[in-house]
């Protein structure tokens, strides 16, 4: 990240994130289910990894998860979001091709990513012993990973272009 | 990977591709190093946070990034507040659905009033024996609206409303809306505040069964599909009538005010194991549909908006 297309990309990133973040706290609690909003942060960090490069997308995903960990209303402990979305990041760019994924190809990361990030929170939470009922766990788990999917289009799609614009070198469209 | 990127070189698109192949190939792999170091920052934080409570050295981060995200936390509900109401729009004309909510809050104010009539009786008993004076309860309102909501992702059920140390906010103060308790003021910055709600599993409210006076604790127990509070009462004799309502006991130093109504006592269940009465308790706030709500202040606080007094007057 020392050319200034890095540094460019480095900023989108963070405002992404901190676009993604408002409305997950603000906007789409309107729409949720027993409270389950779409983790848009994850996608982004998600989206960030099938495109950027895999240390900047893990620093990404770190600067995501803190930021969701310490942003009001979070009051639980923080570095949990940090710890999910940092492994999140790294298993979507281990399991990324060279080629430009297919639709289902990222639906399929994403489903995985939602299901990985949101059981690491989860656990971390039943350690921590600050986590509720085990069958509630696995609703939330399960409407969060269905949330994710349906916003992929949505919002993987255009994040994904932006990204590849901003870096030459992987520029697929 | 790199050998599977060798079938693509065939359209303009993929050309470019090809040449940044060598640097593709070598960045394409996270590195174990970095996921080692951001993991173990990570449990750091988690550490550094997890055993120091309220003065924890994170807690100074948590302010900043609050003071930058409140406004923009503000802006946006405000904004997407016309966009929500228009469900309602469709349900009823314009005019009709002010009169509603009218009649709703009054309808609200009868409930609690009604709810709090047995508490009330006890208390002026109380009253009656001791000269204390009023303005013991002369607690000031600062009105503020929910801004936004954690998600059940976090398993924590906190909200941020629009009001914070400039409104005269502090930590601790009692939360509440036209309908009961809502609860209790975690931290404030400038602009916002953070709000715990009594359904938060780690939230517990001194309660007080209103006709017998009798004192519990009530605890949020964080199920997702309905709104439970569980009450265990400190004396295992009393065993609490269904439809009894549940007040706040409040103290001098404890966070929550006497004598708002938390909830009405549903189910009651006698626990061997822990010798003591639970009672489900189902809260008269409708907390998916947070919206007003007001924080007791001391009377007479300085306030950069409009603070409802005591005596209902608007200062």
């Amino acid at each position: 990240m020392n050319h200034p297309s890095g540094r460019i990309r480095a900023a989108v990133a963070v405002v992404a994130i901190a676009v993604a973040l408002v409305l997950q706290v603000s906007v789409f609690p309107y729409l949720a289910w027993h409270g389950i909003v779409p983790n848009l942060c994850l996608l982004v960090v998600v989206g960030a990894a099938l495109t950027i490069n895999a240390p900047a997308a893990m620093v990404l995903g770190f600067v995501a998860g803190v930021a969701l960990d310490l942003v009001p209303p979070a009051d639980h402990v923080a570095g949990r979001w940090a710890l999910a979305l940092t492994i999140v990041a790294f298993l979507a760019a281990r399991v990324r091709q060279d080629v430009r994924p297919t639709a289902t190809a990222v639906v399929a990361t994403v489903a995985a990513a939602s299901f990985i990030g949101t059981s690491i929170f989860a656990l971390s939470g039943i350690v921590l012993g600050e986590s509720g009922a085990v069958p509630d766990l696995l609703q939330v788990i399960a409407v969060a990973v269905l949330w994710d999917v349906l916003l992929t289009p949505l919002v993987l799609a255009p994040l994904m272009t932006l990204f590849g614009r901003l870096d030459p070198q992987l520029a697929t469209t | 990977m790199g050998g599977r990127a060798g079938g693509n070189g065939l359209t303009g698109g993929r050309e470019r591709r090809w040449r940044g192949m060598d640097r593709l190939d070598s960045r394409n792999r996270p590195p174990r190093s970095l996921l080692v170091a951001l993991v173990l920052a990570s449990v750091t934080l988690i550490t550094l946070d997890f055993n120091s409570g309220a003065d924890s050295p994170v807690e100074p981060a948590r302010r900043v990034l609050g003071e930058a995200f409140g406004p923009v936390e503000s802006v946006t509900a405000a904004v997407v507040r016309p966009f929500t109401n228009i469900p309602s729009w469709f349900r009823s004309q314009g005019s009709l659905s002010g009169e509603i909510r009218d009649l709703e809050a009054e309808n609200s104010e009868l409930r609690s009033k009604v709810a709090t009539a047995d508490f009330d009786r006890n208390r002026l008993e109380e009253y009656d024996g001791l000269t204390r004076a009023a303005e013991d309860l002369g607690r000031a309102l600062v009105p503020a609206r929910v801004v936004a909501y954690g998600s059940s992702q976090s398993f924590s059920n906190t909200v941020t409303i629009d009001a914070g140390s400039d409104a005269g906010l502090g930590p601790d103060m009692t939360v509440i809306n036209n309908d009961g308790l809502v609860g209790r003021v975690l931290r404030v910055t400038r602009t916002t505040a953070t709000v715990l709600l009594i359904t938060d599993t780690e939230s517990i409210v001194g309660g007080r069964v209103g006709s017998s006076m009798e004192i519990g604790f009530v605890h949020g127990n964080g199920s997702l599909a309905d709104d439970e509070l569980d009450l265990r009462l400190v004396d295992d004799a009393i065993i609490p009538a269904k439809h009894e309502t549940v007040v706040t006991w409040g103290s001098s130093q404890g966070p929550y005010q006497r004598g708002v109504p938390v909830g009405r006592v549903t189910d009651v269940y006698t626990s061997l194991r822990e010798s003591s009465q639970r009672a489900v308790i189902v809260p008269f706030v409708n907390f998916s549909a947070l919206d007003v709500v007001g924080v007791m202040v001391p009377s007479g606080t300085t306030s950069d908006r409009a603070v409802i007094e005591a005596d209902g007057a608007m200062r």
